[in-house]
């Protein structure tokens, strides 16, 4: 018999209460995991932002646009490497809850801006063709099933009437982290509407995208962006990709911040749980450890013994928690509201946190009997009777 | 005979709130190595203490023990714990098997803290186990087993490490007659058989005759002893 199969013997004495516990430790594991998820999707436009990309938008507020005319001006900037631009068209697609990103872009820069968005040259070449073309992250193609050469009717809010695309290419994102749901389709297809239907509308851009040659330059060339533009009709206000998504995210600031209480809340109630079993175990078992103190067991061994059960426990709670975490994510994603979250995956970071979380919990959670057993005499715990 | 226990002015203190129980008072006593030796004397006379001082997992609050030639008082607890394990089998009244682990298991234990291999480990644990006439319950649970039979897998559990003495509190205490006297017969085996020193606390005059020598202790106090050697 090894040490190993005695804890494991040990672990299972009380088979409904271990198992009640495993349950608890994993439900706390899997609430733990879906909400760090949730915090995760709200920020991973953050996490996805490149240093190298500026975007630069209206000083007053977003929704209020830029001259087109100020492109060539901001390209003419040292340090810049390309100037992209893009304009929020929301619009609806089938009917008003079906969400995602449509927005107007500058075919030529948009894949120099945004590498990580991959289309196929054959594609790209069609795409920045054709007039009324557009491209779809590949989830939201999915979701429609949507392919090339079909056509997507949407009518208008922002830019009233009725628009008609055609898909000319689906990209996919080069990493988890990178939005798969986005549309984007030619500015110019836009403008030229605009021109003739709301001349006053015409030349107009919701935000530039501008990729800089040094990422460490980028404070010094934000504030010669907004230079440039001081004391015109239309002041800018440039940052970094990060700090512009941070704003976003800044917005929804409290209802993080509540998740991410929550979710170490829940950590702690792993804790309590597993706190009250170890507790009631070691107390249970006073007489045994006595005994097995009689018998030459050292302080190091009891130690052994009630760690690693602890330690069982939580880390079969963890897995049962983290393997479940997959399929709830899954679940949850469909019963949200599509396009809610662009990125709705599971980082890597989170198993780890989850799974330490609970290590460390097992750990923390088998102080307080040690402790006891540690400091109990034999011949009061040869005494006990719990 | 040389002596295997040598215990001299030994006293030992409890202190309860403000006051001071004196459990034993300046004991001394020689047991000789391969004597069977019996403690007996009233409730709260002091006998399992002095047991568990003998057996190391207790302390005096003074004088001089020496046991094994080792003076257990000034070992630290993991010496102590150590020496145990070497020279101490201890035999408990209510048994204390652990009742997740079969008689197998139960005694294998002592030997999990023994550098000895997996298989001179079966080889000590199916002997010891043969000993007390359990070789074919060595995979019953102790729930399986008998009062007797559960004490008979204590005794394998005391014997397997092959210890110098055997500290019994109460051994028979929890058993009927017929159960107590196969304890007694073994216990007497393990002493005229092995060699082994046995001190055996008691309250039973009956188990008390197998000794060879009886000590009384009455408040603290060593009072007589009779032997019947």
């Amino acid at each position: 018999m090894s040490m190993i199969k005695l804890i494991a013997k040990n672990s299972f004495r009380h088979t409904l209460r271990v198992i009640l516990t495993i349950v608890g430790i994993s439900i706390a594991v899997l609430a733990f995991g879906l909400l760090r998820t949730v915090v995760t999707a709200w920020s991973a436009g953050v996490a996805a932002s490149s240093p190298n990309r500026l975007v630069t938008r209206q000083a007053v507020s977003f929704i209020f646009t830029l001259p087109y005319a100020y492109k060539d001006k901001i390209a003419a900037i040292p340090g810049i490497d390309q100037v992209s631009y893009f304009n929020w068209f929301a619009g609806t697609y089938i009917d008003k809850n079906q969400f995602f990103a449509r927005v107007a872009c500058d075919p030529e820069t948009l894949f120099k801006v945004y590498p990580e968005y991959q289309l196929s040259s054959n594609e790209k070449a069609k795409f920045m063709s054709e007039r009324n073309a557009c491209i779809l992250g590949i989830e939201t193609a999915k979701r429609y099933n949507v392919k090339i050469g079909d056509i997507m009717n949407i009518d208008g809010d922002i830019y009233p009437g009725k628009w008609q695309f055609v898909v000319r290419g689906i990209y996919t994102p080069r990493t988890k982290s990178d939005d798969a749901t986005q549309m984007f389709f030619h500015w110019n297809y836009l403008n030229e509407r605009m021109k003739s239907d709301y001349p006053n509308r015409a030349d107009e851009i919701g935000w530039y995208v501008i990729k800089i040659k040094d990422a460490a330059a980028s404070a010094t060339i934000s504030q010669r962006i907004d230079n440039l533009f001081k004391n015109s009709r239309a002041e800018t206000k440039s940052e970094t990709e990060g700090q512009f998504q941070q704003g976003f995210v800044a917005s929804s600031g409290a209802i993080i911040g509540a998740i991410n209480i929550m979710s170490y809340l829940i950590i702690g109630i792993i804790l309590l749980v597993l706190c009250n079993t170890m507790i009631m175990t070691a107390r249970e078992r006073t007489r045994e450890y006595a005994v097995l103190k009689t018998l030459g067991f050292t302080g190091k061994h009891l130690f052994t013994f009630i760690a690693g059960e602890a330690l069982i426990i939580s880390c079969i709670g963890a897995l049962i928690g983290l393997s479940s975490l997959i399929p709830i994510v899954q679940g949850f994603e469909s019963v949200l509201p599509k396009g809610w979250f662009p990125v709705f995956n599971i980082e890597n970071s989170t198993y780890v946190m989850a799974g330490s979380s609970a290590l460390l919990v097992g750990i923390i959670a088998s102080i307080v009997p040690i402790y006891r057993a540690l400091n109990t005499r034999i011949v009061d715990g040869l005494r006990f009777n719990g | 005979m040389s002596s295997i226990i040598s215990i001299s002015n030994l006293t030992k203190v409890y202190q309860r709130d403000k006051q001071e129980i004196r459990v034993l008072n300046n004991i001394s006593l020689e047991i000789a190595q391969g004597d069977f030796v019996a403690l007996m004397g009233p409730s709260g006379s002091g006998k399992t203490t002095l047991l568990n001082i003998i057996a190391g997992i207790d302390r005096p609050s003074s004088g001089n023990i020496i046991v094994a030639d080792t003076q257990i008082a000034s070992l630290s607890e993991t010496e102590l714990a150590k020496w145990r394990s070497r020279h101490i089998g201890f035999i408990f009244q209510f048994y204390n098997l652990i009742p997740v682990l079969t008689a197998y298991e139960n005694v294998e234990l002592p030997l999990m803290l023994t550098p000895l291999s997996k298989s001179e480990r079966r080889s000590q644990v199916e002997l010891a186990l043969n000993v007390v006439g359990l070789g074919d319950r060595m995979h019953h649970y102790p729930k399986q087993l008998s009062g007797g039979q559960e004490q008979r897998v204590a005794i394998a559990r005391a014997i397997a490490s092959d210890p110098d003495i055997f500290v019994a509190d109460e051994p028979t205490g929890d058993l009927d007659r017929v159960s107590a006297e196969e304890i007694l017969t073994l216990l007497d085996r393990l002493n005229k058989e092995f060699g082994k020193t046995i001190v055996m606390v008691t309250h039973d005059p009956y188990a008390a005759k197998r000794a060879h020598t009886t000590h009384h202790l009455e408040k603290g106090d060593l009072l007589q002893e009779e032997s019947k050697l």
